[in-house]
């Protein structure tokens, strides 16, 4: 039997906010049938971005059930962007904590929670993405190495603790092997290197060049009175314009070759060539 | 401690069983008073010699097999090794080993690490099952070669109770010249045997299993078999199986098997009755809810029953609220994260695989219990199905 906190306990024996919120602003599904838990959440979110109301259906175990539960508490008042930081080992710690090997049903309850989220704004998830490692319960090399490096794995076992990887027939065991130790050098080599060589649809390589820009770009180019906005992406062809200070720079061509693509490619992809649109 | 025994609903015997009282009463002496070692030549060890051997002829009894026949191990699971891996050394030639895919892991782990275990290349077959959990005969037939050393085919399923044609199997492994063993903890204690006149070379049993105490098993082994011990040692077990005897569980084992001769009737009449009320009304009481597994071969105090898009974890935790005992073969229960082998070789859908309950009665169960019992199942799944994302889905 597992050794289940007294809060567990009561979240499964009690759920809170069971059921579907009416019109929702965001749904998230995450896992199947097949995987023995699933996770249906809808949110609710206001003008002022705030999560309002939060209610949640699943199928599955006791701590599935309770950290479905917790996770609808922890949200509800939340705004967005404070929601959108909840981790896994959150809503475990909520709960008093979880037996290590149901650790996963508090990854599904994150999961859902970014699935709800991304679906309120409209935008598709880059974690359904990548090499699909674990075939039996369908986890990409994405995911496991997001769970490496959030929860500090560091054993095969662990990984399927957290994600279900190679829960299974245990077939991808060498290459969770390999995926830990890459994950676990890169973390003191080369951070970036993995997410780099990740298959992106468009809307995603969109989505992740409008970060970099944001985060990376924008501030450094801002700093010479100047800026940047995205015209578009066709392929690998990114079309931006330089606004500011920058409009008119000699150097311009310089600043859009050495510095702007040299970040993107470094940090979205190698392939990506940046041109200035007139 | 006090665990409340006497107040919880105990439909877990496929687990383990309660030790049966008579059965506590027969060991006590020897836990206090009775304490020589029975190889002693002094009368006060010598006479627990004696015990054992009365003990050794109830065993026997009650499978129909001589005394001689009857070899005491620790458990179930060191009776199987001990029969297989017997047999493996007997023809160190034929490496091929013919079992089931839905044994206990007791033999399926074994098989699974034979390679490793023994140094050597083996094949395994392990026979498919039929979505009522019964065997082809025709494909056991094909499945056996001139390399097959040994069979070992469980006698009744742990998890749906189906009962395989062992008999019938061992004859024609005899016919071929190939050894037969069967994990029997299940069936022995439940449904008349007798070895008698049958072509089975090695049998398991394990005491839990019929209210005896857990850490006691027998390997039955046929006379004229050959066999290689497990464990080296001493001269105990006529050196088929080295260690002190564990001397008050082994007088428990033979008492809780006279018990057992006694109450076959009941067994499988009462019992019986109780099973086949509690499965009726929970089909009938609860929608979507199946029976996995042979509806008449099978045990008569075993019922498995999946509720479908449920599942099994929670489930059996809130009847353990009401301090109902089971099992389920759902993942989350069983520490590894898929269903039940038994289940996914039988072919059960995931919709009802997660949520399968076994309920595994005794003698000591009441019409009572079973009533109770009835009277919650179906607010718990109606409960957690009205939390389950899939069942509004399925009911549009």
């Amino acid at each position: 039997m597992w050794d289940y906190t007294d809060k567990v306990k009561e979240h499964f024996i009690n759920p809170r906010n069971v059921g579907e919120v009416e019109k929702p602003s965001g749904v998230g599904e995450v896992g199947s049938l097949a995987c023995g838990d699933a996770l249906k959440l809808s949110i609710k979110v206001n003008e002022e971005g705030i999560i309002t109301d939060a209610r949640f259906k699943t199928f599955g175990c006791a701590s599935a059930i309770a950290s479905s539960s917790a996770l609808t508490e922890m949200i509800k008042g939340m705004k967005l962007e404070d929601a959108e930081k909840i981790t896994n080992e959150d809503i475990a710690n909520f709960l008093g904590g979880l037996p290590k090997e149901k650790m996963h049903c508090s990854v599904m309850g994150r999961e859902a929670l970014e699935a709800a989220i991304a679906n309120y704004r409209g935008v598709f998830l880059p974690m359904a993405e990548g090499e699909v490692v674990c075939e039996c319960f369908g986890v990409t090399d994405l995911e496991i190495i997001r769970a490496i490096r959030e929860s500090d794995l560091r054993s095969v076992e662990e990984i399927t603790n957290f994600t279900k990887a190679g829960g299974g027939c245990g077939k991808c065991h060498d290459r969770l092997r390999e995926i830990l130790q890459q994950t676990v050098a890169g973390l003191e080599v080369e951070p970036k290197k993995v997410q780099k060589e990740q298959r992106m649809t468009t809307l995603q390589k969109i989505k992740k060049i409008e970060e970099v820009l944001e985060r990376e770009i924008k501030p450094t180019l801002k700093k010479d009175g100047g800026d940047i906005e995205l015209i578009d992406v066709d392929g690998d062809f990114v079309t931006v314009s330089l606004r500011g200070a920058c409009a008119g720079c000699q150097s311009s061509r310089t600043t859009l070759k050495v510095y702007v693509e040299k970040k993107l490619r470094e940090l979205v992809s190698d392939a990506l060539i940046v041109e200035e649109g007139k | 401690m006090n665990c409340g025994s006497d107040k919880v609903i105990y439909m877990d015997n496929n687990a383990t069983t309660r030790v049966a009282p008579e059965v506590v009463d027969a060991m006590m002496p020897f836990l206090t008073d009775c304490y020589g070692n029975p190889s002693s030549m002094h009368t006060f060890g010598g006479q627990v010699g004696r015990a054992i051997n009365e003990a050794r002829a109830a065993i026997a009894e009650l499978i129909g097999a001589d005394p001689e026949e009857i070899v005491f191990t620790s458990c179930g699971t060191e009776s199987d090794s001990t029969a297989i891996l017997s047999a493996l050394q007997t023809y160190p030639e034929k490496r091929h080993v013919v079992t089931t895919r839905v044994e206990h892991p007791a033999v399926k782990n074994l098989c699974e690490n034979l390679d490793g275990l023994t140094g050597h290349k083996h094949r395994i077959t392990r026979l498919p099952v039929e979505a009522d959990g019964t065997l082809s005969m025709d494909q056991y037939r094909e499945s056996l070669g001139e390399d097959t050393a040994i069979v070992s085919v469980m006698w009744a399923n742990n998890e749906t109770g189906v009962i395989f044609p062992v008999e019938e199997m061992a004859a024609i492994a005899r016919e071929r010249g190939i050894l037969f063993h069967t994990d029997a903890v299940q069936a022995v204690g439940k449904i008349p045997i007798n070895l008698k006149d049958s072509c089975i070379d090695f049998l398991s049993i394990s005491g839990h299993k019929l209210h005896a105490p857990k850490g006691i098993g027998v390997l039955y082994i046929r006379k004229g078999t050959p066999f290689i011990p497990f464990l080296n040692g001493g001269h105990q077990e006529h050196g088929r199986r080295g260690g002190t005897e564990n001397v008050a569980s082994i007088v428990g084992l033979g008492e809780a098997c006279r018990l057992a001769a006694a109450k076959m009737t009941e067994e499988n009449t009462r019992v019986r009755a109780l099973r086949d009320k509690l499965e009726t009304g929970l089909l009938t009481k609860i929608p979507r809810a199946l029976l996995n597994g042979h509806k008449t071969e099978r045990l008569p105090n075993t019922a498995n029953i999946s509720f479908e898009y449920v599942e099994g974890e929670a489930i059996l935790l809130h009847m353990n609220r009401y301090q109902i005992c089971a099992s389920s073969g759902s993942a989350c229960t069983s520490g590894s994260l898929e269903p039940s082998h038994v289940l996914r070789a039988m072919g059960v859908p995931f919709t009802a695989a997660h949520g399968s309950i076994r309920f595994s009665l005794s003698i000591y169960n009441s019409e009572a219990e079973v009533d109770f019992v009835l009277d919650k199942m179906p607010a718990i799944i109606e409960n957690l199905r009205a939390m389950s994302p899939f069942w509004s889905e399925a009911n549009k």
